[in-house]
């Protein structure tokens, strides 16, 4: 394997290493079989495993997602890509209704060992109904795992822990991410889900990010190392299980949060990290908690109008500027 | 179909209504909560499809979906206690009258979102199929769930996938209040609509026990010879109201009439007298039934309410509603 490896072969590399390892690995989606995906995180995959494994679906969310869990109940581990999550819409009544109530509902008679892999986020010009950062809608619904790697190691090792899992998972792939680079994930790397990673050590202020503001936060931390703030970078990997000790570990060091979140502040998960952090860890606090997030806008479609909305370095580092000083 | 199995079915039929009678009494007495949607009078379809199934064939149901659980295995006694919140019911008190699932005997279970359940069919059928079983699935609905997007999406994929699976409509003419035939352009809101995605439409009489086991029989003998889906539309006729809520003031009055004499577990009994089974032999399933669904409600009356600690059990695979660590 290269030194290297991109966040987009990573996925279909992570889908791949768990088709091969457990037969009952199926994956269905619109154009992920001969076109290998809109993403082309999915090539290679109808080569290697063949028609019976890979199925390319019409455009038809609710089957494709209903299918999937049809297919979950009884004895398969499909793996069901919706192309856009903005599109996670059109079947919201299986990931709201459907999906995650059906263990509950049966008194535990009924599991659903799906995952739901979507591309998630804005950053490339698309226009608002293929930009949106929509985590936050998963994770008001009780019953439902949310993962949202931000690093290509990261996203093969969440994925084989995400098919492994019992439960239902939606996996957000950030499109802004899927060009990028790091070191390829060892043999049998799985990254179990629940599990935060401090990207960035540092004493004086706690970042907490996931997926694409991962990277936004790091460069955030180097320019205000060059002012002599030293940040704490906490890639959060996923929302639910949500590893809230990570984050009050980090805070006993620095005592100062910033979240930085893609989705709109209104509703978004930064508002439960530190719901949960005034709730268990107020006495860790010397400062008042700072949320960047989305405007609570429609995603625009020029970059210099899409920036003033998602969240970037500079409003970052204006944050914790604000923060440090307090 | 000869007296013995007419027989049996008719006895099954009978055990349901009872069941849902009682489901009924309860209700006005205060014993059971929420709202029963109750299938008296579409027992036929259950149970005809039923006995035409493998044991380990998938059935998945509708909120109206007591006359499925207990055609598919579950108990008066799992299904009175579910509906009367005990410990011993059939979801452990989680589910409720909407919900009834029996994983064991392929109840896959009863979805309270109309037209939900039939890309899930779609789904087990497809399992079915990568796992080189010969099982089929059958998603029950009523007339209603043909106008919503997930009836079309199924029908189309599980045509051009060419799946095991069967999608029998229990047309009662009504959706909650409305007739199904002023909001749908087809006279068939399911036979009618399957042609259009290359799958055969077939109507059945949905209160004859006979002809619905049979027709569900062929079409299964089809679907596991690799031939694909079919639609299934059962007339029949809901003899109470929508829901507890609703006494049904709509329909007409002759209506009404004709279908009341048209009542499946009567078409049935006269069908057995015409095979020359007396009538001491039919009281003795009626007494049967009867027994049998007595004794369930004594005995789900009897069981103990749930823990309040299982209030948070059953999220995760791997533990509780635990969602932080
Ligand atoms: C998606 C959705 N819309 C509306 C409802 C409210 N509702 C519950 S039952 C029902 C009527 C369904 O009629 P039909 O499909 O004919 O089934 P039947 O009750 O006759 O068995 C409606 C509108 C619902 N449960 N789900």
């Amino acid at each position: 394997m290269a030194d290297v490896i991109t966040y987009r072969d990573a996925v279909a590399e992570g889908i791949a290493r768990e088709m091969r390892r457990d037969a009952s690995v199926v994956c269905l989606g619109e154009d992920i079989a001969a076109a290998g995906g809109v993403f082309k995180t999915t090539t290679g995959l109808l080569e290697e495993f063949g028609a019976d494994r890979v199925w390319d679906t019409p455009i038809s969310e609710q089957a494709i997602v209903g299918a999937a869990m049809g297919a979950a109940m009884t004895g398969m581990r499909p793996v069901a890509e919706i192309m856009f999550s903005d599109f996670l819409a059109c079947c919201w009544d299986y990931l709201a209704n459907e999906i995650p109530k059906v263990r509950y509902m049966t008194g535990g008679q009924v599991t659903v060992p799906l995952v739901v892999r979507t591309a998630n986020g804005g950053g490339l010009g698309f226009g608002a109904q293929h930009s949106q950062a929509t985590e936050n809608w998963a994770l008001t619904v009780p019953g439902l795992k949310i993962a949202a790697p931000a690093t290509p190691a990261d996203v093969t090792g969440m994925l084989a822990a995400a098919i492994r899992s019992e439960d239902p998972v939606v996996f957000f792939e950030h499109k802004g991410l899927l060009a990028t680079k790091g070191p390829p994930p060892p043999p049998g790397h799985v990254v179990e889900l629940g599990r935060a990673a401090i990207v960035r050590e540092g004493a004086d202020v706690t970042l907490v990010a996931l997926a694409s503001t991962v990277p936004l936060a790091l460069k955030a931390a180097g320019v205000l190392a060059g002012e002599g703030i030293e940040a704490e970078v906490v890639d959060l990997r996923c929302l639910v299980p949500l590893d809230a000790a990570t984050v009050l570990a980090s805070l006993g060091k620095t005592s100062r949060l910033v979240t930085v979140e893609e989705n709109p502040y209104q509703g978004g998960w930064g508002a439960t990290v530190v719901s949960v952090v005034a709730d268990a860890g107020f006495a860790l606090l010397d400062a008042p908690v700072r949320r960047v997030a989305g405007e609570c806008v429609p995603l625009p479609f020029a970059d210099t109008l899409e920036q003033q909305v998602i969240p970037t370095v500079d409003k970052v580092v204006t944050e914790v500027r604000r923060l440090a000083a307090y | 179909m000869d007296a013995t199995a007419l027989l049996d079915r008719y006895e099954r039929m009978n055990v349901i209504r009872r069941t849902e009678k009682a489901a009924h009494d309860l209700f006005l007495r205060g014993l059971v909560k929420g709202t029963t949607h109750l299938a008296a009078g579409q027992e036929a379809i259950a149970v005809g499809a039923s006995a035409a199934l493998r044991p380990d064939d998938y059935v998945f149901a509708t909120y109206r979906g007591h006359h499925h659980a207990l055609a598919r295995g579950a108990t008066p006694e799992e299904c009175l206690a579910e509906l009367m919140s005990r410990a011993t019911g059939l979801c452990k008190a989680k589910g409720g009258s909407m919900h009834l699932t029996k994983a064991a005997t392929g109840m896959l279970g009863s979805y309270a979102i109309v037209g939900s359940h039939l890309p899930m069919a779609v789904g087990a059928a497809w399992s079915a199929r990568l796992r080189g079983t010969e099982q089929l699935a059958v998603a029950f609905f009523g007339d209603g769930a043909t106008n919503i997007g997930a009836f079309h999406e199924s029908l189309n994929l599980a045509a051009v996938w060419k799946l095991p699976v069967l999608f029998v409509c229990e047309n009662n003419l009504y959706m909650e209040y409305t007739p199904i035939a002023d909001v749908t352009a087809v006279p068939r809101p399911a036979a009618d609509r399957a042609p259009a995605h290359g799958i055969p439409g077939e109507v059945v009489d949905g209160n004859d026990v006979e002809a619905v086991e049979e027709a569900v029989g062929r079409l299964a003998r089809r679907a596991r010879a690799g031939d694909g889906p079919a639609v299934l539309e059962a007339e029949t006729y809901r003899h109470f109201g929508h829901s507890r809520a609703d006494p049904a003031a709509y329909r007409p009055a002759e209506e009404v009439e004709r279908w009341l004499k048209h009542d499946p577990l009567d078409l049935a009994r006269g069908r057995l007298t015409e095979l020359g089974v007396d009538e001491e032999t039919v009281a003795g399933a009626d007494e049967r039934a009867r027994d049998v669904v007595e004794r369930a409600v004594e005995a789900a009356k009897a069981a103990p309410p749930p823990d309040p600690r299982e209030a948070l059990t059953d999220v995760w695979a791997d533990g509780g509603a635990a969602w932080r660590t």
